[in-house]
């Protein structure tokens, strides 16, 4: 058997199952923004989004330290792929909106926004199975809703601006501070001109049973989308939140890039879904970071399918005594992709335990990395790490990079590093052809076992969806 | 001895060109990710000056250059000049100081010398060393030669703020056998030095080349060591690092694997302590399909020592059925240590396999008490771990006498260790 040329071999029926998926997300409705920010990024792009969301003052002074923090860094080119130099920052739409409130009932959301999100299926999974939604298309959110219950408990599930404005006590204190302005040049961008994302915060004790879900679509060209999202889960609170994205395919590249700190208080857990099907022309550059005190735990469960390149590193700062860290990530790469993930464990107490596990499939000329950083400091004890990373060729021509980082200071430390890159065997899919399953069936079995058991952390509603997604992507991916 | 008016033109030509190069290369900064977690503080050479014939007590060090028992060639140096050499080798191999070689043998060394660019990092101090290099081993063997034996080299360091280029150019024939040693130490124990030495190993077809380099030179001193490998068809290349002595060591291992069928074992030892850093990088480059690759590198950390560990298997496009392996194993006997580790794969090719770990912890309880049970005291069974830790490497030598030789620069450095390693 040859793995040679195999994504010239796609039969029909496989075209079109793949071109099915590719266009669920792929459509697009007129433009009617009331407020467009116009192309390209100055103080004046700062103060018309400023002006249009009415935020406080010390919001536009966040928002212009911001942007010169962004005009000063480099790109990170020096460890990063040089496709970032292609991003033109001058040709970018930085905030569009119709200018209307998010809308509480589906009934009130303009009719080509609604038919957006019922072709992706939203409001349809929120009777199924979600405690709140909030659609986000392009800057800014179309439909908020949560389940009433819920606002009586005290929960708080609001879009950024809102968050700021009506509940500055709550998070204040937290914004910019897991994710400082000055991290990288993607957070200082997003933090010059951030619209949209949700801030959620959740009581003490009270323990959400349902996923909140958050739903990010672009719908305009030349646009970049930079929601902001604050999550604070207070002492022995719980929830899981997830989120999903889409965009049409463009002639021209979209950027995303997005800044979500989450806080979990002492003994909270916070678990963080997401599943990224951007199609292949968005830059998706995001900085995700949560911070766990005594007791905690945050999870970050990741799924990359789309996008032309991402570059994302969940990581976890353990500030508390037995907090815990965990990030779960499958990235795709398929031709024209490249998947920069990975995953940041800070150990900043004793006896905080992390784990990571990465599994990543590399079809086609699809590119996947994984990007990993480890840090046990001094005079802690007790701290362990567990890091797993695993890649799948499957064609010829894939690739695969891991380029992880650990560093440990002192004796009462344990971590361990593991990675492996292999293809599905020979011997394995003459098994399976031997008893009747064809050869393509026999790759997607494959692959499947080879993502299963992450799989399974995900959500049932999204491991079933995601399973068939993969199978879509995969499906003609042998000749 | 040689003067330079003796050299071949080809060799000044490259010496001064490499000069330029040097002064235009700048110097490693914060943020070059072939220098992170590295202590760049480490790079300030002024003030060092090479003094060849400028030394005291040739003979003290001769008389201290103990190596293995029976050698097949032993050549001493002293700052970069030899002061003893003793050869019982057949007529065709060539086995002689670089200086002599330069001069006798122009065409065969211009072959070999230096062809790989440096891309670990090093570049500016790979430049300083070819404007710079005076002298160190030429070995060349024909086809269907093997030496028994050993040959042994010895580069001291002697006289305060003194920089040594020590080279090393091995090159087999087909079907050939060579085993080098090449030990580095200092004149004495308080006088800081600085080596930046290069070794250039060609591994012809279905030849074996054992390389060991043990740095054992005195904790004031800093050295950068920069090794190229080239392995071809069928050839087997295997090369050592033992590192107890200096303030900062530097290595910098390229294996190129070249032919179907080649192998290239990377192996090291570090025992840093007190205020010891060790800083290494590695790369295992498969540009040919069917080749096997394998590293073991471990570190065992005491006092208030740091390492790195930057190491990347790199598999051409086409370079497919590669076998690559990287582990490296830290062991913290201190709860001040530092261990880095950036264990790294780029994978192009597919039928591929890889697999990289990394660990870092420290004597486990259990251990210590099943030794204790068996009437071994604690101080010893943390010795006896420790010891142990490092042996499962110096055994793929599987070279006896140069096993004993690995093993008794190992003891030396435990045995000066507070608790002797424990």
């Amino acid at each position: 058997m040859s793995y040679e040329d195999a994504t010239a071999l796609l039969d029909e029926e496989t075209h079109d199952a793949i071109n099915v998926d590719r266009t669920k997300g792929d459509f697009t409705f007129p433009e009617r923004h009331k407020f467009d920010a116009g192309y390209g990024l100055s103080s004046k792009t700062i103060d018309y989004i400023c002006d249009v969301k009415g935020e406080p003052q010390w919001v536009r002074e966040f928002r212009h330290k911001a942007l010169e923090v962004f005009e000063s860094k480099p790109m990170p080119t020096n460890w990063a792929t040089k496709d970032l130099d292609n991003i033109k920052f001058d040709e970018i739409r930085y905030y569009l909106s119709d200018g209307e409130k998010p809308k509480r009932s589906w009934d009130e959301v303009p009719p080509e926004v609604l038919e957006t999100f019922e072709r992706l299926g939203i409001p349809e999974q929120e009777r199924a199975f979600l405690a709140g939604v909030e659609a986000q298309y392009d800057s800014e959110a179309a439909y908020s809703n949560m389940k009433e219950e819920l606002t009586k408990q005290g929960v708080v599930f609001v879009n950024s601006t809102e968050g700021l404005k009506e509940y500055e006590e709550i998070f204040r204190p937290w914004f910019g501070k897991v994710i400082p302005t000055g991290d990288n040049k993607f957070s200082a961008l997003n933090s010059a001109v951030f619209s949209g994302g949700s801030f959620i915060y959740v009581p003490k004790g009270v323990k959400l049973k349902q996923p909140l879900q958050a739903y990010f679509r672009i719908n305009s060209e030349n646009f970049g989308q930079f929601e902001r999202t604050l999550i604070i889960a207070d002492e022995g609170a719980e929830l899981m939140y997830m989120e999903g994205c889409t965009a049409p395919k463009f002639e021209t590249a979209t950027l995303h890039s997005a800044v979500v700190e989450l806080v979990a208080l002492k003994g909270a857990k916070i678990q963080y879904v997401t599943v990224q099907n951007w199609s292949s022309n968005v830059f998706n550059l995001v900085t995700k970071r949560g911070l766990a005190m005594e007791d905690a735990e945050v999870r970050w469960i990741d799924c990359n399918i789309g996008s032309r390149l991402t570059m994302k590193y969940p990581g976890v700062i353990m500030k508390g005594r037995r907090a815990r860290g965990e990030v779960i990530s499958i990235a795709l790469a398929n031709t024209g992709q490249h998947q920069d993930t990975g995953a940041k464990m800070i150990h900043a107490a004793d006896e905080t335990t992390s784990n990571i596990v990465s599994k990543s499939i590399s079809v086609g000329e699809g590119r996947a990395t994984y990007r990993g950083q480890v840090h046990i400091p001094k005079h802690l004890k007790g701290c362990k790490n567990n890091t797993e990373c695993d890649a799948l060729l499957i064609n010829s021509h894939s690739r695969t990079d891991t380029y992880p980082a650990i560093t440990v200071k002192g004796n009462r430390h344990a971590t361990q590093h593991e990675a492996s890159v292999s293809q599905v065997s020979e011997e394995m899919l003459f098994y399976m052809q031997q008893r009747g399953i064809s050869e393509g069936a026999a790759m997607s079995l494959a692959v499947n076992g080879f993502i299963n058991d992450l799989v399974r952390e995900f959500p049932m509603e999204y491991s079933v969806e995601l399973k068939r997604l993969i199978d879509l992507e995969m499906e003609g991916s042998v000749g | 001895m040689t003067t330079d008016t003796t050299l071949p033109n080809w060799f000044t030509a490259r010496q001064q060109s490499a000069q330029q190069r040097y002064e235009a290369t700048p110097a490693p900064k914060r943020g070059d990710e072939t220098w992170r977690f590295s202590n760049l503080k480490q790079l300030d050479f002024a003030g060092f000056r090479q003094r060849t014939a400028d030394f005291s007590s040739p003979e003290e060090l001769i008389a201290r250059s103990t190596g293995i028992e029976r050698t097949a060639a032993k050549f001493v140096f002293a700052n970069d000049t030899l002061i003893h050499s003793e050869t019982s080798l057949p007529a065709d191999v060539i086995v002689l100081p670089l200086s002599e070689a330069l001069v006798s043998h122009p065409e065969l060394v211009e072959k070999h010398f230096m062809k790989q660019e440096t891309r670990l990092g090093s570049a500016k101090f790979a430049a300083w060393h070819e404007a710079n290099v005076s002298n160190g081993l030429f070995v060349h063997t024909g086809d269907n030669v093997e030496i028994e034996g050993v040959i042994e080299v010895h580069h001291w360091i002697s006289g305060a703020n003194t920089v040594i280029f020590p080279h090393t150019l091995v090159v087999t024939g087909k079907s050939s056998k060579v085993r080098v040693i090449d030990i580095f130490r200092s004149a004495d124990d308080i006088t800081p030095g600085l080596a930046i030495a290069f070794n250039d190993l060609c591994a012809g077809q279905n030849s074996q080349l054992d390389y060991v380099a043990i740095q054992a030179l005195n904790e004031v001193t800093r050295i950068i060591q920069i090794n190229e490998t080239s392995a071809a068809r069928d050839a087997s290349a295997k090369g050592f690092i033992l590192n107890t002595g200096a303030s900062w060591a530097r290595n910098e291992s390229l294996s190129r694997l070249e032919g179907p069928g080649s192998r290239s074992d990377m192996l090291s030892v570090s025992i840093p302590a007190r205020e010891q850093e060790y800083d290494q990088r590695t790369f295992q480059h498969h540009v040919s399909e069917g080749a096997y690759s394998d590293l073991l590198y471990k570190n065992s950390l005491y006092d208030n020592s740091k390492t790195i560990f930057s190491g990347l298997i790199f598999v051409d496009e086409g370079a497919h059925h590669t076998d690559a392996y990287q582990t490296c194993r830290n062991l913290m006997m201190s709860d001040t240590c530092e261990a880095n580790s950036m264990p790294g794969l780029e994978i192009n090719a597919d039928q591929v396999k890889c697999s990289h770990g990394s660990t870092s912890s420290q004597i486990h309880d259990e251990e210590i008490f099943y030794l204790r049970a068996r009437g071994i005291d604690p101080v010893r069974a943390r010795q006896l771990i420790a010891r142990g830790f490092s042996v499962e490497v110096v055994e793929r030598l599987n070279h006896e006498a140069t096993e004993e030789l690995v093993l008794r620069f190992i003891d030396d450095k435990f045995a000066h260790i507070a608790g002797g390693g424990a």
